[in-house]
């Protein structure tokens, strides 16, 4: 694979900022764009921009079936079994509200169980703090073991507990780069007799996704973070699922009759999208499928884990570090969260920006997880496909030198 | 490479020697004001402990903490220069401390600030003038509250 050239089509990564040449590895906040879905989005605002579904005209037409062939390529992209099963969402985050709200609501009762982990990121933990404090149920989360990993034992307990009645978890943690067991925790949501949902936000750029081999009921992803334009994410769910649900805002596009006194609704995944989508956004998110898909997800994959090893491995060089998750040697998300003795996360990030350098400090919003690991914040570098060994070598050569300035060493 | 002057003005070395050595570090015991604050975005966290005496004045200030150096030298420096300071004084310091590293208006009697005005280098950090901050609101609720 020639990642040289793929690099290339990523123009922001051009440029020098602050002392030094640009070197992006806040990837998992979220990731740059190819000059493809720049372009998309231009093209579609320049020649084809109309509202969907309405206007009886060409343009309308045409928007409409941008639209709706984003809808399309989104399916295929996850292995749904059609495009009727895929809502657009503003992300990641509107796609988890709009589970918790509307099963909530319709499904779940006082005392029923919602099952997550700890190690959830905030979007895929407060949606459902508010579903239970509003409905009575209990919320149950499955440990996170020293290692990083998820406690399966527990969770085999917390299932036959019994009262579960929705099973929530990330695919890839955004903080420790686990992956998760996603198969087999579907597996036993569905013995429960539960739903299960995948929060897909650190997995659907990265690796193969195939929703039906996961088994999930419904999966959750943001554009942004896989090339595409923030503003625009997609919720997979089971056609089953969709048509028990009703319908969560209210407004033009979702229904079929209004009456004064009342209203019809159309069936999934339009019931769910009330109101002017985000269009150019679809058309952005169309047009990320098509560049990973031209690269390829199982390459993309394979990339991350030799950045990521290489990181692993380079960060363990540094005097006092400490990296949470799993060792070297293990398949992994592409993040490295760490502390070291010497430099608070806060500092080093700050350090680190004066010579270009993007990491990310704090909690990842995974508050619950720092205190899992008691560290009050850390560090965070994550790459992504067209990151290089070279600038996760210079990322070193900074933090080396962070850590002796604050260390005073230097 | 060398380091930038705006990072060597940020971390002075008298601001790093006080985050690493923290002076007045520690806790009071009641009768005192405890007031906790915290900047939940990047888990700085400061305890305040002020005694206050017959007039108001803060007799005794110790700090306990962890975070970045900029929170835990602002908060050693400020302990050092507010002691045996009357309240009127104390808020005066604390409106002059603001300005300094806001950088949007005079300070008034920067002098009595002493080192803290070498805290200025945050000016050019906009993320990072609520972790030099943070001990200074701790002590304003601190005077709010008495005892
Ligand atoms: C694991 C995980 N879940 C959910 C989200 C939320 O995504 P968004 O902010 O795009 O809705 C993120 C990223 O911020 C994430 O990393």
């Amino acid at each position: 694979m020639d990642w040289a050239s793929i690099r290339e089509e990523f123009p922001i990564l051009q440029q020098r900022v602050k002392g030094g040449r640009l070197i992006y590895l806040d990837n998992a906040a979220t990731s740059q764009k190819p000059r493809a879905v720049i372009e998309a989005m231009s093209r579609y605002y320049e020649c084809d921009n109309a509202n969907v579904h309405r206007g009886m005209h060409e343009l309308s037409g045409r928007a409409t079936a941008a639209y709706e062939g984003a809808r399309e390529k989104v399916a295929r992209y996850l292995g749904a079994g059609s495009a009727e099963e895929i809502v657009f969402t503003r992300g990641t985050t509107e796609a988890i509200n709009l589970v918790a709200q509307v099963f909530g609501s319709a499904f779940l009762q006082a005392g029923d169980v919602i099952l997550l982990t700890e190690m959830e990121h905030h979007s895929n933990l407060v949606p459902w703090q508010l579903v239970a404090a509003r409905c009575g149920a209990r919320m149950k989360h499955i440990p996170v073991k020293d290692d990083g990993t998820l406690d399966l034992e527990v969770a085999a307990v917390l299932f036959a507990e019994g009262g579960v009645k929705v099973a929530a978890f990330t695919h890839i943690s955004n903080t420790l780069g686990t992956v998760n067991p996603v198969v087999e925790l579907c597996r036993m949501a569905k013995e429960a007799g539960a739903v299960s949902l995948v929060d897909g936000a650190q997995s659907a750029g990265h690796l193969p996704v195939d929703v039906r081999a996961l088994g999930c009921d419904f999966y959750a992803f943001s554009g942004h973070k896989m090339c595409g334009p923030t503003g625009i994410g997609a919720l997979y769910g089971r056609k089953e699922w969709l048509e028990r649900m009703p319908p969560w805002h209210g407004g033009g596009e979702m229904i079929s009759v209004v009456r004064l006194d009342g209203s019809e609704f159309k069936p999934p995944p339009m019931r769910f999208e009330a109101g002017t989508p985000n269009i150019g956004g679809a058309v952005g998110l169309g047009a990320a499928i098509d560049f990973i898909e031209s690269i390829g997800r199982e390459a993309i994959w394979e990339h991350d884990q030799v950045l990521t090893q290489h990181l692993l491995g380079r960060l363990a060089e540094v005097p006092g570090i400490r990296v949470l998750g799993q060792a070297v040697g293990v398949e992994r998300g592409a993040v490295a969260a760490f502390t070291t003795m010497a430099a608070h996360p806060h500092d080093l990030v700050t350090f680190a920006d004066e010579r270009g350098l993007a990491l990310r400090g704090g909690h990842h919003c995974n508050q619950p997880l720092m205190r899992r690991f008691k560290v009050p914040s850390t560090a965070r570098a994550s790459v992504y496909f067209y990151n290089t060994l070279d600038e996760v070598d210079e990322m070193i050569d900074i933090v080396k030198e962070a850590v002796r300035f604050f260390g005073g060493l230097d | 490479m060398a380091m930038n002057d705006e990072l060597r003005e940020l971390y002075q070395q008298v601001i790093l020697d006080h985050s690493r050595k923290p002076r007045n570090f520690g806790e009071l015991a009641p009768p005192c004001a405890h007031v906790h604050g915290d900047n939940p975005s990047c888990g700085d966290e400061v305890d305040l402990y002020v005694r206050f005496g017959e007039g108001g004045e803060i007799n005794e200030i110790k700090f306990n903490g962890q975070g970045c150096a900029i929170s835990q030298a602002s908060a050693s420096m400020m302990t050092q220069k507010v002691k045996g300071k009357g309240k009127p004084e104390a808020a005066a310091m604390i409106e002059d401390f603001r300005r300094v590293v806001m950088g949007d208006q005079e300070p008034v009697e920067v002098d009595r600030l002493g080192d803290l005005q070498l805290l200025e280098g945050v000016r050019k950090f906009p993320q990072r003038v609520k972790c030099a901050m943070l001990a200074w609101r701790a002590l304003e609720q601190a005077m709010e509250k008495g005892e």
